[in-house]
């Protein structure tokens, strides 16, 4: 686990998730939970073994490819799975054998999981009315749920009688409305077209703001969580790749996982031929060069580096630029128009194909054509080391 | 027969028949007229029983005889006039009762395990499913039989108890499977939407597994309460003392059957078609 969350300003410090002096107790507390699921004598590895301090009020989202082990990790949380090894903690109380009816988080599912013999309103009563609210409260409180959600007035429909939308929200209603420590959403927007999609993703934002609890959010549509979350883990094969603001996710991915995963990412290698002052320098030809900083790591003369560059951060140049600065020659295999940008993939002269995203803004008016020879700069800033 | 008479409408409206095709058409009336044959193969014999059950009786034993002698009420006037009758006719309910409330309890969690657990928690599921199936392709009269052995065998006297377990052991498997059917598309994640919710087992059950599968329990109870109410072959060997409808009725042929067995057997029918216009209505406003 990469934990590149020190340079966040964004969020207020919570102390990081190791065992020195935690400030505040998470909301959530994952120590070292694994899950192995046993089928005819054969052992699969969901979830190898996940350190992870949830803060409360903070909008995490757990991102990954489908089998990364997000959903399984959201439902050992939820009580439904019990991991193999490790404990869950909720509010710093030890819950790794509770069943789901005795943990305070409650869950959105990526069914909805409406009661279909059951009004809107019975659905969403139905957690209160588990812990004998008087029903005045039940029907007050049930009722300033639905005014949130924005469904006042369908409390007598039937859950099929609602749209995907209508039913995403009573979804939400349903499990907001007990209050919970965190709320736990699966794919919750995985069923809505597009459009309603993105409204939903600034609803639930709006939501979260305004009730103030801890959203913990799985999902393998990387513009979600970027989007929404506070934090991220993004999850590969069973562990947390890398943990931290949609920032610095996207900016420094920690892993070629993470690059490949998140965005369009340019990958290159090299071995190093100059060690100066932090920065290493990957001579291709006499003008050529890629510049890296050091990462977590030293660099060494002679080492072997494998960095990405995003698209948008290169430049299409008729020269090299200034020394200070990377430069690579190509040639230009493909235009795209996208738009608002128009994206250039361009074979250059380490081999690697490039891809350069463009904004298409008023002054950009130099054509490059497929064939064209160019040069790629960029600030060495944007380097990023990854291993 | 009306679908022959009333479909030709459509077709003989406007112009001459255009192509080929078209003078084919008349077949389109052989499957609904063979569906009406069948059904009119099927009630015959029930219209029958009703009809001779408004007969009156002109030789002096009250027995039916097949030549009809006039409209009359009497029967369902006279209809508690043979106390045996009468009595055999109230044990079949209880029996019948009784045999579909332990059925329908047994068979429905019998199908929850099924539909719920594999081998590592459920051992031997092939086999069971194996055993219910035998259940019920298995003759009536061998389970009969070995039924009547093993009674005798450990010495349990044979009235409504031997009864009670013959008629529960072969309704068991049906209402299994009527409900399986019905959990068939069952969505796990609406159970633990309710766990997740703060129910326990027992309330999840209650409020959420049992009202989105009744359709499939009140369809298993109908059909154990069918099957037990005019079980003949097997009652006949466990009834011993107690003696059911079907098993009297049996017996009374010998002598001659007195009209009343036609009142029963027409209320029985008429109760019959009743719960299952009620178990379709039921079943369409569920879903």
């Amino acid at each position: 686990m990469t934990d590149t969350d020190a340079s966040a300003q964004d969020v207020p410090a919570a102390g990081p998730a190791g065992p020195a002096d935690p400030p505040t107790v998470p909301a959530i507390g994952l120590d070292g939970v694994a899950k192995e699921f046993h089928s005819r004598g054969e052992t699969v590895t969901a979830v190898r073994g996940i350190d992870l301090a949830i803060r409360t009020g903070e909008f995490f989202s757990m991102l990954g490819p489908s089998g990364c082990g997000k959903t399984t990790t959201m439902r050992m949380i939820a009580g439904f799975e019990e991991p193999t090894r490790g404990t869950v903690r909720l509010d710093g109380r030890d819950v790794t054998a509770a069943p789901p009816n005795k943990r305070d988080v409650n869950m959105v599912f990526q069914s909805y999981a409406l009661f279909p013999h059951m009004s809107v309103f019975e659905n969403v009563a139905f957690g209160l009315r588990r812990k004998s609210v008087p029903r005045d409260q039940i029907t007050r409180q049930v009722g300033e749920m639905l005014e949130i959600v924005d469904l006042t007035g369908r409390e007598q429909r039937r859950p099929r009688e609602l749209s995907g939308g209508q039913q995403q929200r009573v979804a939400l209603a349903r499990a907001l409305v007990n209050h919970p420590k965190a709320l736990l959403l699966d794919e919750p927007l995985g069923a809505l077209d597009l459009k309603l999609r993105q409204a939903m993703q600034v609803e639930l934002k709006r939501i979260q703001r305004e009730v103030g609890i801890t959203f913990v959010y799985v999902t393998h549509d990387q513009n979600e969580a970027l989007t929404m979350s506070d934090r991220i883990a993004v999850m590969n094969d069973g562990v947390i790749e890398q943990l931290g603001p949609p920032r610095d996710i996207y900016e420094h991915p920690a892993t070629r996982f993470v690059a490949g995963f998140i965005g369009t990412s340019n990958l290159l290698a090299g071995s190093l031929a100059r060690v100066t002052g932090g920065q290493g320098v990957i001579e291709v030809s006499p003008d050529e060069r890629i510049i890296v900083r050091a990462g977590r790591s030293e660099l060494t003369v002679g080492q072997e580096v494998e960095l990405t560059v995003r698209p948008e951060k290169i430049e299409l140049a008729a020269g090299p630029g200034p020394a200070g600065g990377c430069a690579l020659r190509g040639t230009v295999t493909e235009v795209v128009y996208l738009g608002t940008s128009t994206s250039f993939s361009v074979h250059t002269t380490t081999g690697a194909d490039v891809v350069v995203f463009q904004q298409n803004s008023a002054s950009a008016d130099t054509p490059v054509g497929r064939g064209d020879e160019v040069w790629l700069t960029w600030d060495p800033q944007h380097s990023y080391p990854i291993g | 027969m009306s679908a022959v008479v009333t479909a030709p409408a459509s077709a003989g409206t406007g112009q001459a028949p255009r192509g080929a095709p078209r003078r084919r058409r008349w077949t389109r009336f052989v499957l609904p007229a063979y569906s009406w044959l069948i059904i009119a193969y099927l009630v015959f014999p029930i219209a029958v029983m009703i009809l001779y059950s408004f007969n009156k009786v002109t030789t002096g034993l009250p027995q039916v005889s097949f030549a009809w002698n006039g409209f009359t009420t009497q029967w369902y006037q006279q209809w508690k006039d043979i106390p045996q009758l009468t009595s055999s006719f109230w044990l079949s309910i209880r029996l019948a009762l009784a045999a579909t409330i332990v059925a329908t309890a047994l068979g429905t969690l019998l199908a929850l395990a099924l539909v719920r657990y594999r081998p590592p928690q459920l051992r031997g599921k092939g086999f069971l499913e194996q055993v219910m199936f035998l259940n019920i392709a298995a003759p009536e009269i061998v389970m009969g039989a070995s039924l009547l052995g093993l009674f005798v065998t450990i010495n349990v006297a044979r009235g409504f108890l031997t009864l009670l377990l013959a008629h529960v052991a072969f309704s068991i498997a049906y209402v299994a499977i009527t409900v399986r059917a019905r959990m068939a598309g069952f969505d796990r994640s609406l159970e633990e939407a309710a766990q997740d919710l703060g129910a326990n087992a027992w309330v999840t059950f209650r409020k959420i597994t049992l009202p989105l599968i009744m359709p499939g329990v009140m369809a298993g109870a109908l059909m154990a309460f069918a099957l037990s109410i005019d079980d003949f072959v097997t009652s006949n060997f466990v009834s011993g003392a107690a003696v059911p409808f079907p098993v009297w009725v049996y017996g009374a042929t010998r002598i001659g059957i007195p009209p009343q067995v036609f009142v029963f057997g027409s209320a029985i029918f008429a109760v019959g078609i009743l719960c299952a216009l009620a178990s379709i209505v039921v079943a369409r406003r569920q879903t």
